[in-house]
């Protein structure tokens, strides 16, 4: 066990956890933020998604330990009160089935959008790759990402 | 306007609460759920007027949606039944999942696509009496006929002296009426809220991280576990040494298990009651102490191989000895007599349902009680076994139902709720037990291997005379002995053999249709290619014949809907209009009562198929939510394009050969089509599901496709190697 003081969601957590604990056991079982999901725990499926310093990782693989001073942002710090455009875009295209991946698709277009503001249609599906959705809603995912892309000016 | 009897299903709905005090749910814990800007909102008091509907005094309106949830929406889909004939603003609705409760509600199952089918009398009464009786508690009020009065959005109305009471005002004394014997339905013209786009009730709280899922459950005090379960099938243990695994940090303790109930259930499908449960405090201790276990194995039952199957498979479709399940007229007559034959066979691999939530389950189990809460799709079922399993009464063990992150059949099988039922009876803590991925993936419970051998019989003029069709799987036939072709062709036989296996194997989204489906259709098209016939127009003049003089009694369709579905998406596609470039499949079938015709366009970029766009009709009666069956429907056919494609798995010495998505192949972004575009049949029949029919087909119309662009015939899934 070791002490770990982390930035998640702007706010300073310390965590006593063994430092080879991945961050999504952290998120999880620690810190009580469950919106992160675990789907394959070797970031394969991205079900676990989060930003470090805005860039999408795949918090079943990263541990704790290599987090430093880098600021952790999951769904739940996301937006202020759930308005983040691709949260709106889910909601306005009715994206999910079953929901459970829906967490770390939204995170790694949210890292997409972050760099790219306005991909294609080709590049929003390579970097889409990664994250799995076992109901097929792929075609919904790309109309949302691509909606809320409009919306950056 | 309909009128129904209400004794109907009585059981089922009319709960209504004078029973238990007036339905006063006083003291109600309402606003300690709810953020203070909706306070200014929230009712005083709740009064339930039945089973499904509870009224505040502000006119708020809770429904509680009775099924499983597993991502096939009925959580918003069956809720909207009752919000449509009770007449309330679906602004002013929540919607709560029911626990398990089989004195309130029936048949609380998610699978065959049979929620929405088997719900839709029932839900409308549910909704159309509680309007009823909130009618009558205006009437009294008022002291006028019911007659004189109407509803719309919640508001009781007396036109002619103007007087209006909304719903709110009137449920006290409504939830006092007795039950009306019969009540009125709505006419479908009349619907405002069905065959709506209606978004996803749990929408926001999906997008914003909320915990739902059995995954994201919490007790406090509760404890984490895990299983190990025999590598292969067969093997069972010999040995464990758990020493270094209890020394280490947040360890509890390490069990040996036994889940087997006594008297198994088709729901206890499961090929490892005996396992080793690791016990801890957090999830990432418990899986590195499950690491840290030395355990030996022994052979109990042969181990089987992939090779080994297919091998059998084969002899099974050569030998003579099989159940013929149906046979009309002569079918070796036909063939000895046909001017051609066409043969094929056709494979399809085991699958796994890989749920993006894998496996897991809450359970607190005390002397007298168990409480159990996660992701089920049969939890009657399971809680039937757990009362098996602890002695108990199932009087005294309750079962919350949290929201699924998939479900595809897997969870019908509810294995897991009974290991964490006996893990927590061990401990005497709560606990959550969960499956890493690779624990979920090798469990088994897979769709079944399975092979079809058609033939086909054309005589001079090119008409099919002749129809053979012999399944085998391991373990199953795949076979539906009274499914289209039958009832079009006047000789016809279907003939099944069975192989014995190891391997645990359940039903996976529209069992046996989602091979079968494929397989028939990519046959058609071959015989129609060889009786140069459109394959539309081919398939069209089998309807024609069943139609005007079926052959046989128990055929499974109505061939005037089937028909109905390819005429449609034969018009919407503009079928017969080639466009350069662009290569078309067609397929259509009916499963779980619901008819779909699709047609796949794909194009070649350097020569690798690229789908461009998946043409579909739908025939499926009423349209409840439109919004949630488009998307069902667009999941259905990615998921049946993904798994033809790119999914198998594979046994070797009964071990199966993929733990994880790095060598498990599921379709990704990238691989799904661009464009999804569905078209329904508007027929007012009473509706029927969407969960699976739309998977299916869509093989067979991506097999002829490809067969267009590429000029092969694709007979084994996954296609990927062969493209």
């Amino acid at each position: 066990m070791a002490s770990y003081t982390i930035s998640v969601n702007g706010k300073s957590q310390q965590v006593n956890v063994d430092s080879d604990t991945p961050l999504l056991w952290v998120l999880r079982d620690t810190l009580d933020l469950v919106g992160t999901k675990f789907g394959c725990g070797i970031a394969q499926c991205g079900a676990c998604t989060v930003h470090l310093d805005g860039d999408a990782i795949r918090s079943c693989s990263f541990p704790v330990s290599a987090i430093g001073e880098k600021k952790v942002t999951t769904i739940e710090g996301l937006s202020a009160s759930n308005d983040h455009p691709l949260q709106q875009a889910w909601q306005e295209h009715d994206v999910p089935q079953c929901g459970y991946c829906q967490a770390g698709q939204i995170m790694n277009a949210a890292s997409l959008l972050n760099k790219n503001p306005h991909p294609s249609d080709d590049e929003i599906a390579n970097a889409m790759h990664g994250n799995i959705c076992r109901c097929g809603t792929y075609v919904r995912i790309k109309a949302a990402i691509k909606s809320a892309a409009e919306k950056n000016s | 306007m309909s009128i129904i009897k209400t004794q109907y299903n009585r059981r089922s709905f009319l709960q209504v609460s004078a029973a238990s005090g007036g339905g006063l749910l006083l003291g109600f814990n309402w606003l300690t759920s709810c953020t203070s800007s909706q306070m200014a909102d929230v009712p005083k008091e709740w009064f339930d007027i039945n089973a499904f509907i509870k009224i505040g005094d502000n006119g708020s309106v809770t429904i509680y949606s009775p099924n499983p949830e597993i991502g096939q929406n009925v959580k918003t889909a069956m809720p909207l039944i009752v919000a449509e004939e009770l007449d309330v603003d679906w602004k002013n609705v929540t919607v709560e999942q029911a626990d398990l409760n089989t004195v309130k509600y029936e048949r609380q199952l998610a699978g065959g696509s049979q929620s929405i089918r088997h719900g839709w009398n029932g839900l409308r009464m549910a909704g159309a009496t509680a309007r009823r009786m909130l009618m009558e508690a205006a009437a009294k009020r008022w002291q006028v006929s019911i007659d004189e009065l109407t509803t719309t959005n919640g508001v009781v109305i007396h036109e002619a002296k103007g007087n209006k009471l909304n719903y709110g005002e009137l449920a006290f004394d409504a939830a006092t009426v007795a039950v009306p014997e019969e009540v009125e339905l709505k006419d479908a013209k009349d619907f405002k809220l069905i065959g709506q786009k209606i978004k996803n009730v749990d929408g926001k709280k999906i997008t914003n991280g909320t915990p739902l899922f059995g995954l994201d459950y919490k007790k406090e005090g509760m404890l984490i576990a895990m299983v190990v379960h025999p590598p292969a099938f067969g093997l069972k243990l010999k040995s464990l040494d758990d020493s270094k695994a209890k020394a280490m940090s947040g360890i509890k303790d390490v069990l040996l298990i036994n889940t087997a109930p006594k008297e198994k259930q088709w729901s206890d499908t499961n090929a490892f009651p005996d396992l080793v449960a690791v016990v801890g405090e957090s999830t990432w201790q418990v899986m590195k102490a499950k690491k840290a276990l030395t355990i030996e194995w022994e052979e109990d039952t042969p181990l089987e191989n992939s090779e080994d199957h297919e091998r059998k498979m084969n002899e099974a479709l050569l030998s003579k000895e099989g159940n013929v399940a149906r046979q009309d007229g002569n079918t070796a007559n036909a063939f000895k007599k046909a001017a051609k034959v066409i043969e094929s066979v056709y494979s399809g691999p085991f699958l796994a349902h890989n749920t993006m939530e894998p496996m897991n389950f809450f359970a607190d189990v005390k002397a007298d009680k168990a409480e159990l809460a996660g992701p089920i799709q049969t939890p009657e079922f399971l809680r039937k076994s757990t009362a098996d399993l602890l002695g108990l009464s199932e009087d005294n063990i309750s079962i919350q139902m949290t929201r699924m992150g998939g479900g595809f059949g897997r969870r019908l099988y509810g294995h897991f709720g009974l290991e964490a039922t006996v893990i927590s009876q061990k401990m005497q803590t709560p606990v959550k037990l969960i499956y890493a991925r690779e624990d979920d993936m090798t469990q088994g419970t897979y769709r079944p291997a399975t092979k079809i051998k058609y033939r086909a019989a054309l005589d001079d003029n090119n008409n099919l005379i002749g129809f053979e069709a012999k399944g085998t799987g391991v373990p199953g036939s795949p076979l539906f002995p009274n499914r289209f072709p039958a009832g079009a062709v006047d000789n016809y036989t279907a003939e099944s053999v069975k192989i014995d296996t190891n391997i645990s194997t359940g039903a996976w989204r529209a069992p046996r249709s989602n091979f079968t489906a494929g397989v028939e259709q990519s046959f058609l098209d071959e015989v129609a290619e060889a009786a140069g016939k459109d394959p539309i127009d081919f398939r069209l003049e089998l309807f024609d014949r069943a139609i005007s003089n079926p052959v046989g009694e128990k055929n499974d369709y109505d061939p005037e809907r089937y028909a109905g579905v390819l005429k449609l998406i034969k018009e919407k596609s503009n079928w017969g209009a080639d466009t350069p470039g662009v290569f078309r499949g067609v397929s259509a079938y009916y499963c779980h009562n619901s008819y779909v015709a699709q047609i796949v366009d794909l194009v070649l970029e350097n020569g690798k198929p690229k789908l461009k766009k998946v043409w579909c009709a739908v025939d499926c009666g009423i349209v409840v939510n439109k919004e949630g069956a488009l998307n069902q429907i667009e999941g259905g056919i990615i998921d049946g394009i993904g798994h033809a494609m790119y999914s198998a798995m594979s046994i070797k010495d009964g071990k199966p050969e993929a733990h994880n998505f790095d060598k498990y192949r599921l379709i990704r972004h990238k691989e799904a089509p661009l464009e999804i575009e569905t078209f329904f049949v508007e027929n007012g029949i009473d509706p029927t599901g969407l969960g699976e029919p739309s998977l299916p087909p869509v093989i067979g119309a991506l097999a002829n496709a490809l067969y267009q662009a590429l000029g092969k015939r694709f007979y084994t899934q996954p296609f990927v190697d062969q493209v």
